[in-house]
């Protein structure tokens, strides 16, 4: 684990990247690591999140700069601009029931091969897929997703890089901490080793590649 | 009274005592506002809670204290946060037991459509899918007609949530329950005729000898 500075964050990311991104309607979401990727106008990224939040906010504001080709995720009703892209063929958007997207973010973390699930049998999301009778239940097939990076908020990291959520804060990010290939993670403060009681450790340090302090944003 | 209110009214007295609910976006949310006395239920948040509270006091504010609108809320003492895998292993693996969503269609089978208008709005499923699929108890919540147009249909040609039937229908003119047999109507809300309701309605009605009167 190393801590790094908000340019270093930009400079990893390269375009056409893919990100998963914490965060629900962009509580929990690293708004300054977002910023600088802005900034330095990283193109064409795929990204995954549980929505694409509001035009000013979290995910919404890549969309609204025209950084991302393609979002895959649960909820688009908040930010008019995803769906006008959609609409205008700018931006591909896959739809994906909430519960479903955190499995297939979890099965890619945890080394499995994909998902059954009830979930969206007999709908527009069965279109394509696998459907298998288990034990008299329909259930669809879904795939693992992973990314290139995960980029998450916690409240506070040691210097370990153990984390701490704060409230509902934490959503997708426990899972996707497991699931991207390089983890980032923007806290607003880092305490030494020791002062977060590890009944309170989150995700583990192991998973946690570079640390940024954002502040409280 | 409301018609928003009335439907909300009317579907808190569906919640037992001990239940862990989820409320939709929209009309579902004011449910919480009529929960009988003596009944004491557990909101849960798609987000990651359950033991959600009211709506903080202006400047109680905590931004990393949301509910699943995005606004701000508070935590009643004994409530959890987790993650967002484990927030919909409540919902999916039937540990939920009622949900309430709003609805833009519901058919004849209980097949409720609630979460695209193609070309038109595609706000996407969010958690309602889910939902609809693993809560113990379906309400939808929804006022009768949209711009005079009926809601409750033969067959939805909106797509669908789920193939699951919901389990109840609520609105400010009646109660229907969606059976085997079709759609039945259970309860008619004071100040309408069962014509009204048919005259509202696009899909057929079972109506049986004694339908009793909407309470709130």
């Amino acid at each position: 684990m190393e801590v790094i500075n908000l340019k270093k964050v930009g400079d990893l990311i390269t375009s056409n990247s893919s990100l998963m991104i914490g965060g629900f309607l962009g509580v929990g979401t690293p708004e300054n690591i977002i910023d600088e990727i802005i900034r330095q106008k990283k193109e064409g990224l795929i990204v995954i999140g549980n929505d694409t939040s509001f035009v000013d906010k979290g995910i919404g504001k890549l969309i609204a700069k025209r950084l991302v080709k393609k979002v895959i995720t649960s909820h688009i009703g908040t930010n008019p601009e995803t769906q006008k892209q959609m609409i205008a063929n700018e931006c591909e958007v896959e739809l994906t029931p909430q519960g479903t997207l955190a499995e297939k973010i979890r099965a890619a973390g945890v080394g499995l091969g994909g998902i059954f699930t009830p979930t969206g049998v007999g709908t527009t999301v069965e279109d394509g897929k696998e459907v298998r009778n288990i034990d008299g239940i329909n259930y669809l097939f879904e795939k693992p997703l992973s990314a290139d990076f995960a980029l998450l908020k916690a409240k506070r990291a040691d210097f370990k890089g153990n984390l701490q959520y704060n409230l509902t804060a934490r959503n997708f990010n426990p899972i996707m901490a497991l699931a991207g290939k390089t983890v980032i993670v923007e806290v607003e403060e880092i305490v030494p080793v020791g002062s977060i009681d590890p009944n309170n450790v989150h995700t583990p340090g192991v998973l946690v590649d570079y640390i940024v302090v954002g502040g409280n944003k | 009274m409301d018609n928003k209110i009335k439907i909300a009214k009317r579907v808190a007295q569906e919640l037992k005592d001990g239940d862990l609910v989820n409320l939709g976006i929209g009309l579902p949310t004011l449910v919480a506002n009529y929960i009988p006395d003596g009944v004491e239920v557990t909101f849960q948040s798609e987000n990651g809670m359950v033991g959600m509270g009211r709506s903080p006091e202006e400047g109680y504010e905590n931004k990393d204290l949301t509910n699943a609108g995005g606004m701000y809320t508070s935590a009643n003492p004994g409530a959890m946060y987790f993650d967002s895998a484990f927030s919909f292993a409540l919902i999916r693996g039937g540990h939920l037991d009622v949900t309430v969503l709003g609805g833009l269609q519901v058919d004849e089978k209980g097949h409720l459509a609630n979460w695209m208008v193609p070309g038109k709005k595609i706000p996407g499923m969010g958690g309602a899918m889910d939902l609809v699929t693993g809560a113990k108890k379906v309400i939808v919540a929804m006022t009768h007609t949209a711009k005079g147009n009926p809601k409750i249909v033969k067959e939805c040609n909106l797509p669908l949530t789920s193939i699951r039937k919901v389990d109840l229908i609520v609105t400010e003119m009646c109660v229907i329950e969606p059976t085997d047999k079709g759609l039945v109507l259970k309860e008619i809300a004071p100040g309408y005729t069962i014509d009204d309701v048919k005259n509202n309605t696009a899909a057929d009605l079972i109506i049986p000898e004694n339908v009793k009167i909407m309470g709130e």
